[in-house]
């Protein structure tokens, strides 16, 4: 059975203008990490707020662990931890006073359920007089995690737990999210940072209210094989637009401080395009073949999605 | 239940970290019952005439003293010009021009009988109507001593074949404060019942923790008690302190029972935070909710017949006062401190705010329990 079942899911806001979600549909193993990829306004909180019950969905349905998201609302509300985007702890509690009050809300206790967050506990535990709004953005992550942990979720959602948080403290965290997997915990998790892709079993990449693949990365690289160049030169502005020019080329964009070129299938040829490129009068040329990443294969399936 | 006390020691806890809520609450009816029943005072002093005497008699003068005298009037202007004082109401100098013709004191003799005009700057309409009155009692009394002399006091009684005695009830000697310091006790109830809780609903939605309650297996009403009750303790505490600041300051004590006062306040305050209630489920945030607020409190002190009686108002404001809680309130914590009533002379009040309890709190949970 799957954790999660998403069936042609459609919401929109303001009396329909907004499509959030455009018929999604997806299948989430038990005990799998997840991830849903894209950037902002994809609609990635939209589908958490489905699954969390918060707003109901115009039409389609989805289920948690078997349980309706309109119908048995209140059983999901017992087996889902979940962690919006917005740090939206008590500021004027101190971290153990947080906890408390989740657990019980919850109907629970910290000691019954603490084996589950013992790892993020201690970490901040030091501090567990501190008032949450006192905390370092790191810190708020941890007591955010541990109290949408509390009561021991058979799901948890976290919406965007990584963004505006330092790079060592994003590892940390999605090495956490590894251990909670290793317990059995389904996890599902958003983020806008195509990289964090890696971490997950799956992912699902979202634009514009749509899922536009769903696989693991792995299969997602081989199912999107690019003819790939990083090329550089020393006028790289000019560099794009004749990129653009040149025959053959499916799409050429900024990345990083190179430009990164696909070519089209049959004129897959470098050297023809160094040539072409060396006509034009670019200086200190330079290509060489690179292996796509996932925000290649994201940016190729935006611009065929836009097509 | 456990949930229940959980949620108490959190809002509590919650409520005495916020210093700045809690000095508010303290203070507010403090402050308020020290300044506003002075501000809100209707007696009229020192009101400005100036006098337009073209008689220059005994009579004139001694009219002229009678007025400086009764306290209040300071007299700006003794001359002989109308104009000159006319142009020091222009300058905001003179509030009222009393001209006594010429003469003035021949005509009373002879003719027994004579005129007299009073002008009024009625920029300012309370102090122009009450000067008026006051310069038209002591114009009266002038009159009623110069007859008496005339008549050696004998034939006075003759002359008026109807007096009229009046008798101020319950309040005899028109306490001001033991009329206004209970309305505003009201008022400031008001305010910590519904409008602190209002914001501090709002404040949880904007902070996010609502959507993290929301979804919790928390139930709605938990989570409603769990807010209307710390509120609710806070509302009978500040009337607590509203009624022990108000025999300190003014030494008002309520000649009825404490008892209905407070079985009523628990009443009204269960009405008032439905209307809290029903503020934060519409309000995003707090600013709304502020501004809502202050719109609100205008009307419930304005239409509670707190400063002007309700019955002196258009039919149609009497109706919307009729839906006024605050008025309900403020009648019957009068009623008490004034006369004395009782539960048995209250029914009306009690079995409206009641209904108010019920329809306010009702239409809030009915707007809660909306999901997008």
């Amino acid at each position: 059975m799957s954790a999660i079942h998403i069936e042609n899911l459609v919401k929109s806001y303001e009396k329909g203008k907004v499509k959030a979600l455009k018929s999604i549909s997806l299948d989430i193993e038990e005990g799998e990490l997840f991830g849903l990829i894209g950037p902002d306004g994809s609609g990635k909180t939209t589908l958490f707020r489905i699954l969390t019950t918060l707003i109901l969905p115009d039409s389609g349905n989805a289920t948690l662990m078997g349980l309706d998201v309109v119908e048995d609302f209140w059983e999901i509300r017992k087996i889902v931890g979940y962690m919006p985007g917005r740090f939206s702890l008590y500021q004027d509690l101190s971290i153990e006073e947080n906890l408390n009050f989740f657990a019980t809300v919850f109907n629970t206790t910290v000691a019954e359920n603490y084996h589950l967050i013992e790892d993020i506990y201690v970490q901040i535990e030091p501090f567990k007089k501190r008032r949450a709004g006192k905390l370092s953005g790191g810190m708020k992550q941890k007591l955010a995690l541990c109290c949408a942990l509390i009561h021991e979720p058979k799901v948890l959602l976290l919406d965007e737990p990584t963004t505006g948080v330092d790079p060592v403290s994003r590892k940390e965290f999605w090495d956490m999210l590894g251990r909670l997997k290793e317990k059995g915990i389904t996890v599902v998790v958003s983020t806008p940072y195509m990289d964090e892709a890696s971490r997950c079993d799956r992912i699902a990449l979202m634009q514009d209210g749509q899922i536009m693949e769903m696989d693991s990365l792995k299969n997602i690289l081989q199912k999107h094989p690019q003819h790939l160049y990083a090329v550089r030169s020393k006028d790289m502005h000019r560099l794009l637009f004749d990129l653009r020019n040149f025959e053959g080329m499916k799409s050429a964009f900024a990345f990083g401080d190179e430009h990164h070129a696909v070519l089209g299938k049959g004129s897959d040829d470098p050297n023809q395009l160094f040539d072409f490129l060396q006509l034009k009068g670019h200086e200190q040329l330079a290509i060489r073949p690179i292996s796509p990443e996932i925000e290649d294969v994201f940016i190729q399936l935006m611009q065929a999605q836009e097509s | 239940m456990r949930n229940i006390k959980f949620l108490l020691q959190k809002e509590f806890r919650q409520i005495f970290r916020n210093t700045a809520i809690l000095r508010l609450i303290l203070a507010m009816p403090i402050i308020q019952l020290i300044l506003i029943p002075l501000a809100a005072d209707y007696e009229v002093k020192n009101i400005n005439i100036a006098v337009v005497d073209n008689d220059h008699s005994g009579y004139s003068r001694r009219l002229t003293e009678k007025m400086k005298a009764s306290g209040y009037f300071k007299l700006t202007d003794y001359s002989e010009s109308y104009r000159k004082a006319e142009a020091a109401i222009g300058r905001s100098e003179t509030d009222i021009i009393l001209t006594i013709p010429r003469g003035f004191e021949r005509d009373l003799i002879r003719e027994q009988n004579t005129e007299l005009q009073l002008a009024a700057d009625a920029v300012n309409g309370i102090k122009a109507g009450l000067g008026a009155v006051y310069a038209q009692q002591i114009i009266v009394s002038f009159n009623q001593e110069i007859r008496a002399e005339w008549t050696n006091g004998l034939s006075l009684k003759q002359k008026v074949p109807v007096t009229i005695s009046s008798a101020l009830w319950y309040n005899a000697e028109v306490n001001y404060y033991l009329f206004m310091v209970p309305g505003i006790l009201v008022i400031l109830v008001t305010m910590v019942g519904s409008f602190l809780a209002a914001l501090n609903i709002v404040s949880e939605k904007e902070i996010g923790t609502m959507e993290q309650i929301n979804v919790s297996p928390l139930k709605k009403h938990e989570f409603i008690l769990g807010k209307l009750i710390p509120f609710w303790v806070l509302g009978m505490t500040s009337i607590t302190i509203g009624m022990f600041v108000a025999y300190l300051i003014y030494g008002i004590l309520p000649i009825g029972s404490f008892l209905v006062i407070y079985t009523y306040a628990a009443l009204y305050l269960l009405a008032v935070l439905g209307i809290g209630l029903l503020v934060s489920t519409f309000a995003d945030n707090q600013q709304q909710a502020t501004l809502f607020a202050f719109f609100m409190m205008m009307i419930f002190i304005l239409m509670s017949g707190l400063y002007t009686p309700v019955d002196s108002m258009p039919e149609w404001a009497q109706w919307v006062a009729r839906f006024n809680p605050p008025a309900y309130f403020i009648r019957l914590i009068r009623a008490v401190y004034i006369k004395g009533s009782g539960f048995e002379d209250l029914g009306p009040e009690f079995l409206i705010t009641a209904a108010f309890a019920v329809v306010f709190n009702a239409l809030a949970i009915f707007n809660y329990n909306k999901r997008g």
